[in-house]
């Protein structure tokens, strides 16, 4: 099965840790990714820039509305995500339970919605 | 014969056994449902069949199959090639795998993935059988919405991928810990009802204890399981001397301990201390509080110093209001009442346990012991304001009364 392993934590808790420190979780961060490559888990993932740049985006009567920002605060925001291959819930939480910020911010676990093929 | 109690006796073994080799929870029901059908067209003409889960099993594998087949959409469709592919195989039905399969499904069942309430009741429906209509009248829960808990339970462990296993080693503590609740709460809702039938009770009770027998024999090494198990055998020991004629409460200190079942306090009692030996825990440290309650023919006889020294070390272990209110309450028959109570009014200081009755019930308890008879009457009132059971309330009142 695929799930989507969405990572949640606190900017400020980022921007809070010395360069060095920083340095330190980008490398666990390279770790974590080439140990799931290895495994052959990873299917994808990617780290977004601060929610600061976000917009969001409605169409309402046929009409574009964009905004700035997020459409709900939240104490902790997304900050990017792995798209994994795992067999079943037990290993995707085993896999999101290794992933850096899971320690100090949350990992939401999404399966994926089989599609059926298009014909 | 009564092909009812036997379905219901051997229903959950092949659900749980259907259920893996189905891989689906309303597949594996819908065609048990139909086995069953067919059984009661011919068992009654043709006897039963020698093994009766075998049967059920096999009949049921084939009507899912063909259930599978009539599948009109194109999604079932490539589902039931899959479902097909894993079908090809007999199913087991040796006695070990019917077991085995029953522990694969009470893990899944019991995963912490699902919401605790959910996996209360799917326990109840899955593993003991229990009817939805059951379940809600146990839980005080009306009907359809127990029915749609479990419908969102089920949905999730399909499209979640929650798995039918027993966890790898490095989960197994944490994930036995969860079934391990789950177990003690289906027990403790039947033995001090929050309300509901007395029958009803008396089934969940049972079914707790035959879920504590299962997780044991399959992880006899597990000190923890064997606790449980012997904590609730010691619980249940007491049943018939609980409550009087009327239906009132009668504490431990006036049950009629010839009442007290013998069988299961031996059985306990040697499995509390299996449980000790191998390092006790949450459950095992209580059945050996329990064992030694049980072993006091008086209840003057009781080693309170024992059992306040065992409190003692749950709270080290395993601290909490609840089992800080019992460790004053052991403190106070072993070093007097005056000592028990310092305890109970740090912890009543402490709010942790603000609205639960037991701690003026405990606290009003020492007062009168102590001849406060005026601070005494103010906790039973205090308690009898909190308490929700109706026996516990009489049995509050009447003690306001002699104040």
């Amino acid at each position: 099965m695929k799930y989507l392993l969405l990572i949640y934590s606190n900017e400020s808790s980022w921007s809070g840790l010395s360069e060095q420190e920083q340095g330190q979780m980008y490398e666990e961060y390279m770790d974590y990714t080439r140990s799931i490559h290895r495994s052959g888990h990873y299917l994808g993932g990617e780290a977004l820039e601060p929610i600061a740049t976000a917009t969001t985006v409605r169409v309402r009567d046929g009409k574009t509305l964009s905004t700035d920002g997020p459409f709900a605060e939240t104490r902790e925001q997304l900050g990017g995500y792995y798209l994994v291959e795992a067999k079943n819930l037990d290993e995707a939480i085993g896999l999101a339970a290794r992933i850096p910020s899971a320690r100090f911010g949350c990992i939401e676990v999404r399966p994926i919605m089989p599609t059926p093929p298009m014909d | 014969m009564d092909l009812a109690a036997l379905y219901r006796e051997e229903r959950p073994r092949a659900l749980a056994t259907l259920i893996r080799v189905l891989g689906d929870f309303d597949l594996a029901e819908d065609a048990l449902q139909e086995a069953f059908a067919a059984a009661l067209a011919q068992w009654p003409q043709d006897g039963p069949p020698a093994n009766p889960v075998a049967w059920l099993v096999a009949t049921a594998r084939h009507k899912a199959v063909d259930r599978i087949r009539r599948a009109a959409t194109l999604a079932e469709k490539r589902e039931a090639i899959a479902a097909e592919a894993a079908l090809a195989c007999t199913p087991n039905v040796e006695e070990e795998t019917l077991t085995d399969d029953r522990l694969r499904l009470i893990f899944t069942c019991c995963h912490p993935a699902l919401a605790p309430e959910a996996r209360i009741a799917l326990t109840l429906k899955t593993l003991c059988g229990l009817s939805v209509e059951e379940i809600a009248r146990a839980f005080l829960v009306p009907g359809p919405t127990m029915a749609q808990r479990l419908v969102r339970a089920k949905r999730k462990i399909r499209a979640a991928g929650i798995p039918y296993r027993v966890p790898d080693a490095d989960d197994l503590p944490e994930r036995l810990e969860g079934v391990l609740r789950v177990v003690y709460l289906v027990f403790t809702e039947g033995y001090a009802p929050t309300a509901g039938e007395a029958r009803l009770r008396r089934d969940l009770c049972t079914e707790a204890i035959r879920l504590a027998r299962l997780v044991r024999v399959l992880l006899p090494h597990e000190p923890e399981a064997v606790g449980l198990l012997a904590l609730l055998l010691l619980q249940d020991s007491r049943r018939e001397a609980r409550f009087d004629g009327a239906g009132d409460l009668v504490t431990l200190d006036d049950q009629d301990r010839a009442l007290w079942d013998g069988d299961e306090i031996e059985e306990g009692h040697a499995l509390a201390e299996s449980s000790l030996r191998g390092g006790g825990g949450f459950y095992g440290i209580q059945a050996a509080i329990a064992a030694l309650h049980a072993a006091s023919a008086r209840p003057e006889e009781t080693d309170w110093r024992q059992i306040a020294a065992l409190y003692d070390l749950l709270l080290r272990r395993h601290p909490s209001p609840v089992v800080a209110l019992n460790h004053a309450a052991a403190v106070a028959m072993a070093d007097g009442p005056a000592r028990g109570l310092a305890l109970l009014d740090d912890l009543d200081r402490s709010g942790a346990l603000a609205g639960f009755h037991l701690l003026p019930a405990a606290r009003a308890d020492l007062l009168r012991r102590l001849g406060r008879k005026a601070e005494a009457a103010e906790a039973y009132r205090e308690a009898i304001r909190t308490v929700g059971n109706a026996a516990e309330r009489r049995y509050l009142e009447r003690r306001l009364r002699e104040c």
